[in-house]
């Protein structure tokens, strides 16, 4: 089972991950991520996400796929929400389901590495003071975090 | 071919969109950025960096030396910051 899903409202992340294990017996691992938003020391009032619509689909279609490729995992979501979205709320959800942890968990942290760096996401910030604050930069440590799955 | 650009590249440009007819001389990904930003300071702004674009090309990332022939849609924008 491969749900990818971009959208606008919030989800809920155990609706999500159950819908991996209902009624199933062979199923022995589950591993969720959710990325929230910061308020970056209450400096900022929202992030605003742009996507590119389609692409996105695919990218994180072509991720999960490649994922499933490496281990053998059985169920995976990702949903991807996009629009402005206040601190303290749901951006980004990975759930991974398999027989063992070890492929649950090395299949998931790969989706959320490749997702940053080559899913057509965007992030502007909103601060507080109403000032509208730049486009957030690509950050080094992502890039080595997707490099380091080539190298195995 | 329809050109397209997203976040900070299509708010220097000013456009999301546009269609684009690029001379026979431009070859590749590399040769139309450099095309491209001669069209005006908006685009010369957009892709003064021009190594740090990343573009796509019918909504498949492309690296700059890629040929440009057959595609539909180029995508233009800067790395991506999803997640």
């Amino acid at each position: 089972m491969l749900t990818i899903r971009i959208q606008r409202e919030d989800f809920d992340p155990a609706k999500e991950a159950e819908a991996l294990t209902h009624g199933r017996t062979d199923v022995g691992a589950l591993v969720t991520f959710t990325g929230l938003c910061r308020s970056e020391a209450g400096a900022l009032c929202a992030l605003e996400l742009e996507h590119y619509p389609g692409m996105a689909e695919m990218e994180l279609e072509r991720i999960a796929q490649e994922a499933r490729a490496r281990w053998p995992v059985d169920g995976i979501v990702v949903l991807h929400r996009y629009g402005k979205i206040e601190p303290g709320e749901r951006i980004v959800f990975v759930a991974v389901s398999g027989g063992h942890r070890g492929e649950a968990f090395h299949a998931a942290e790969y989706i959320m590495d490749f997702l940053k760096t080559s899913a057509p996401f965007w992030k502007r910030e909103h601060h507080v003071d109403g000032s509208a604050g730049g486009w957030v930069e690509a950050k080094d440590a992502d890039d080595t975090a997707a490099e380091r799955w080539k190298r195995k | 071919m329809k050109a397209i650009y997203f976040a900070w590249v299509r708010e220097r440009i000013g456009k999301p969109e546009e269609e684009i007819a690029p001379p026979a001389h431009v070859v590749t990904v590399g040769d139309l950025l450099s095309w491209l930003k001669g069209k005006g300071e908006e685009y010369e702004y957009a892709f003064e960096n021009a190594q740090v674009i990343r573009v796509a090309m019918d909504k498949k990332h492309v690296r700059h030396d890629a040929k440009i022939e057959g595609a539909r849609e180029i995508a233009f924008f800067p790395p991506m910051t999803g997640g």
